[in-house]
């Protein structure tokens, strides 16, 4: 479904951002790509959204290039993945409600569907006291647990979440994850990338490890280190 | 939902959006405002500014006639029938005649402080002056024409011989030329002025409107990332814009008001018959559309331009 064919990215400046990186994902699997800072993991994801194109190689998302997609096909890509991200990426002067709801109004979404999944689905993350809090009003793990539910709200095929838990304490990090999970569980395939070595152990799930811009292993059984 | 019902509800939503944005950012939006209402100003000072030289320049013109002195000899008959054949001109719009004795009468009454002509006047014992026809044409460019027929052998008197004296339009003629060619220099440099500091202003603003969605640059790609189309995007964006532009445009001719009201009396003084503050209040709806329609324009277009680079993810 997902497809990392032969991936390699270098920047003007000569940097090596990724090197003949070729794996695939399969349809509702978990994820986690592990490695140290500066091992390519966020070139990666840039990649598979196509907010940066690959000097060599190609990404596949089911049948198709998402580096030949057009404008449209290409908004109509995006909204099938939800993305989370360290630093939450809320829009500041939405409220919670109109964080979500934007998102499904990019969708194209009625006015009906909106009014009656936005607070389903943020009752799902346990925030349903925060409808017209706007994201400054939030501690971390409330406004990841927003982006969690902005990521959700379409319905889309995969999440991708990039170090979720990288600004919040062991409580709110343990809560992500077990969102993530539960996501997962319902049939959406999760991509995580994270440091967190307890979270990796925790949750037993296919590993892909890098160091600068490889794949060194690729592990089904889920363990940080070999 | 058909496609038309669906673009009926982004309208809708982006317009909300474009005014949530403007009272949520009070602060941005106040800044964009100010300097919109500067640039608005000053596309209005053009307006006004174009007023006031026409103005001049219309009363200038005003003031220039003929005066046709003729010779001290000269029969009243002849000089009549001058005056009729003046009259029947087309481009001639009024002849007034004054007598001899009018005219020593103004000479006298101009001169009452200066004992030394008067003494030399009564010294003469007779009139020395001649009887004088003023000459008002319809339209300044004509009296050339004028001039020309009472130069031609049309005024001979009826013995052959020419009873006028002197025309004063040659002497005149300079003069006025000299005259309207500097209130239409200063009109156009004036003009020039303006539109260039209209330019600054305007690149101002455009800045001022770059800078406001600069900071939301990292929204912008956020929207992108979630799948929003680029048209979704961009019209809150240009919502704003238009609001500041209406906003400014508004308080820029609320602002007017007292403004052109304390300057009335400079411009009536100034330029006999012109306030300032009566020709605003005439011609408010023009000045209100230009001002408002500049700024919805300046407020959409830099709006769109400054978008676009943010939303090339």
């Amino acid at each position: 479904m997902i497809f990392f064919d032969r991936v390699s990215k270098v920047y003007p400046d000569e940097s090596v951002a990724l090197e003949n990186v070729t794996f695939s994902i399969e349809p509702k699997e978990f994820v986690s790509i592990v490695g140290p800072s500066g091992a390519g993991k966020t070139t990666l994801l840039k990649l598979f959204l196509a907010e940066e194109k690959p000097s060599t190689g190609a990404v596949f998302y089911e049948e198709s290039d998402v580096h030949a997609l057009g404008k449209k096909e290409m908004n109509e890509f995006r909204r099938k993945v939800g993305m989370v991200f360290q630093d939450f990426r809320l829009l500041p002067n939405k409220t919670v409600y109109e964080n979500i709801a934007f998102t499904m109004e990019a969708a194209g979404r009625s006015d009906e569907e909106i009014e009656q999944d936005v607070p389903h689905v943020l009752d799902l993350v346990d925030l349903s006291n925060k409808v017209w809090n706007f994201p400054r009003e939030l501690s971390g793990g409330e406004a990841q647990r927003v982006a969690i539910a902005r990521a959700l709200v379409n319905e889309p095929d995969v999440i991708i979440a990039d170090e979720p838990t990288g600004n919040l304490d062991p409580v709110n990090t343990y809560d992500v994850v077990q969102i993530l999970k539960k996501i997962n569980d319902l049939g959406t395939t999760v991509i995580l990338t994270t440091h967190n070595k307890g979270i990796i152990d925790s949750l037993g799930k296919r590993v892909i490890a890098m160091e600068r811009g490889r794949v060194i292993r690729d592990d089904r059984s889920g363990k940080y280190f070999a | 939902m058909s496609t038309k019902e669906m673009f009926l509800t982004k309208l809708k939503r982006v317009i909300r959006t474009g005014f949530f944005n403007f009272w949520r950012n009070g602060t941005v939006s106040l800044a964009s405002v100010l300097v919109m209402m500067v640039t608005l100003s000053v596309i209005g000072l053009i307006s006004f500014s174009g007023a006031i030289l026409d103005t001049s320049l219309v009363e200038l013109k005003n003031k220039i006639d003929i005066n046709v002195t003729f010779v001290p000899g000269a029969a009243e008959a002849d000089i009549l029938n001058i005056k009729q054949r003046l009259e029947s001109l087309p481009e001639v719009f009024l002849v007034t005649y004054a007598t001899r004795e009018e005219t020593l009468a103004a000479f006298k009454e101009r001169h009452a402080n200066d004992p030394s002509i008067l003494a030399a006047l009564d010294e003469l014992g007779e009139n020395p002056l001649g009887a004088v026809l003023n000459i008002k044409a319809r339209d300044p460019s004509q009296y050339a024409s004028v001039a020309e027929f009472l130069e031609s052998g049309n005024t001979l008197s009826s013995g052959g011989i020419t009873i006028i004296d002197r025309i004063n339009y040659f002497q005149n003629k300079t003069a006025i030329d000299k005259l309207s060619a500097l209130i239409n220099a200063a009109d156009r440099l004036g003009f020039a002025l303006t539109v260039f500091l209209a330019v600054i202003s305007m690149i101002i603003a455009f800045n001022t409107i770059r800078l406001t969605i600069y900071i939301a640059k990292d929204e912008i790609s956020v929207m992108r990332l979630v799948g929003a189309s680029t048209a979704y995007i961009q019209g809150p964006f240009v919502v704003v814009g238009v609001i500041y532009g209406v906003v400014a445009g508004v308080l820029t001719l609320l602002l007017f008001l007292p403004i052109t009201y304390w300057l009335s009396k400079v411009t009536e003084n100034f330029l006999i018959g012109f306030n300032i503050f009566s020709y605003y209040l005439h011609n408010f709806l023009e000045i209100a559309f230009t001002i408002i329609l500049s700024g919805v324009l300046i407020g959409a277009l830099s709006s769109i331009l400054a978008i676009r680079k943010y939303l090339k993810v």
